[in-house]
């Protein structure tokens, strides 16, 4: 494979992991981070405890917990996604719903409580009035969701373990980067390294424009 | 849509606002809530839009009370409008606050968008209707939520010193509206207000709460003219401390 077809690939894959487990964790943690964020506080307290502290997993950890989980006498061994896209996958949606739970959680929660008032008292119901306190909260989520891929881009313990790092399959950018230095391929590692920078800045620059858009 | 509170109180902790409240307030009527600051008007008013759940007392709508199913209960709740004291306004431009409520209607299009613009245009809003939410001036950011409330046609308005702190243009607006509002859909109003004057322009009957109790309830004339509490007197005439 040529140098240029290498890279592509390898970078195609960390977008394809980071970006449907940033997909996954959003459709899991933003419906219930917003029914969490509209509760009253007390009843949430538990919860919150155990988020902030899912904040704080180091992605290693949840990359050896879903290794156990996926691998070959593991509960979910027959599977067989270890080693595969779909395994890193797994593991990145378990580091980074808790923080897009955390901080949609929060951010719901900090919406004035007139905004509830104002909807139910224009006659919305139940679900109408999540949906309007989460629009208020738009930018909040937004942010919510780009720290999440950020976190889930840059993350390479858990994609090591699980991913196995395996040329042509499961190489990503963070991984390549660490056996590039590994095998004293500097100019390699480089490289990759700079189209991680130009992933981040393209993608955050997007996303701020439109959470420019979304805000008042 | 008639109204009728009886026995009503609401405390807040160890603290009681409204203490046992009764008022009869006829279907078309403009009704009046006058009283200082502090009386316990606006609690009234969220006990009535169901923001509050009152201690004891009970509140008829068109002489039944609150149905206990959510489905009745919405419907109910759907057929009160309200104007808050500082109303908020969602995020996004005026045609998308006053289209709120049709919105959570199910009113589609066109009917939707015919509706918003006329509700604008009734308040002078037309060319604003684009206009975000958050850069429009106190009077305009005022008729918009007006706009808000009224286009689902509303059987009762609540409306919560809806032009305090207004100039006489806004007022003259807003006043004018509730009159329209009132004259061509037979809605009921109330008005809470600690201007006098307004009172006076708009409503058919007055009452004055104070400390949380009705002292007097009448009809504009006799109020004003000839009040029976010593308490209203000092409060027409302007005399009352507060
Ligand atoms: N949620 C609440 N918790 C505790 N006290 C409250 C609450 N809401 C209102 N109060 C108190 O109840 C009293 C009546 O308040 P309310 O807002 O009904 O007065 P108001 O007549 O509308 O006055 P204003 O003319 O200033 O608007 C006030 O003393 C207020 O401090
Ligand atoms: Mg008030």
């Amino acid at each position: 494979m040529t140098l240029a077809g290498d890279i592509l690939q390898i970078t195609a894959l960390s977008l394809l992991v980071a970006g449907t487990s940033t997909l996954v964790a959003t459709l899991i943690a933003v419906p219930i981070g917003t029914v969490l964020g509209l509760r009253e506080v007390g009843s949430a307290r538990l919860l919150r405890n155990i988020l902030f502290t899912l904040y704080g997993l180091p992605p290693v950890l949840a990359g050896l917990l879903v290794f156990l989980l996926l691998s070959r006498a593991g509960p979910l061994g027959p599977l067989r996604l270890l080693y595969t896209p779909l395994g890193m996958v797994i593991a990145q949606v378990v580091i980074v719903t808790p923080i897009i739970l955390g901080i949609t959680m929060s951010v719901v929660s900090t919406v004035e409580r007139r905004v509830k008032d104002t909807a139910f008292v224009l006659g919305a119901d139940r679900y109408q009035l999540s949906i309007t306190v989460l629009r208020e909260a738009a930018a909040g989520v937004l942010t919510a969701i780009m720290v999440g891929f950020g976190r889930a881009i840059s993350e390479v313990g858990a994609v090591f373990i699980v991913g196995g790092h395996i040329e042509g399959q499961t190489q990503v950018l963070t991984t390549t980067i660490i056996t590039d230095v590994a095998q004293a391929e500097y100019g390699h590692a480089v490289a990759l390294g700079v189209i991680l920078l130009l992933l981040a800045a393209v993608i955050y620059s997007l996303l701020y424009r439109i959470q420019e858009r979304t805000l008042p | 849509m008639s109204l009728e509170v009886s026995g009503l109180v609401k405390s807040f902790g160890a603290r009681e606002v409204l203490r046992g409240i009764d008022l009869r307030i006829e279907p078309g009527e403009i009704f009046a809530i006058a009283g200082p600051s502090g009386a316990g008007k606006t609690t009234l008013l969220r006990c009535v839009d169901f923001l509050l759940r009152p201690e004891t007392g009970s509140i008829r709508y068109d002489g039944a009370t609150t149905p206990a199913e959510p489905a009745p209960a919405i419907a109910l709740r759907r057929r009160i409008g309200m104007v808050a004291q500082n109303p908020l306004l969602f995020r996004g431009n005026a045609a998308y606050n006053v289209s709120f409520g049709l919105c959570i209607r199910d009113v589609d299009e066109p009917e939707l968008s015919r509706r918003t613009a006329d509700a604008l245009k009734a308040l002078g809003m037309s060319d604003l209707a684009a206009t975000r939410a958050s850069v429009l001036s106190a009077g305009e950011a005022q008729r918009v939520a007006f706009a808000r409330a009224v286009v689902v046609r509303p059987d009762l308005l609540l409306l919560d010193e809806f032009t305090a702190n207004l100039d006489p243009t806004n007022v003259n607006i807003l006043e004018g509206a509730v009159r329209e509002y009132n004259r061509s859909t037979g809605a009921t109003v109330i008005l809470v207000t600690h201007n006098m004057f307004q009172a006076k322009r708009l409503a058919n009957r007055v009452a004055l709460l104070l400390e949380g109790r009705i002292v007097e309830v009448g009809a504009v004339p006799e109020f004003f003219e000839n009040p029976k509490d010593p308490r209203t007197r000092a409060f027409v005439t302007g005399e009352y401390a507060y």
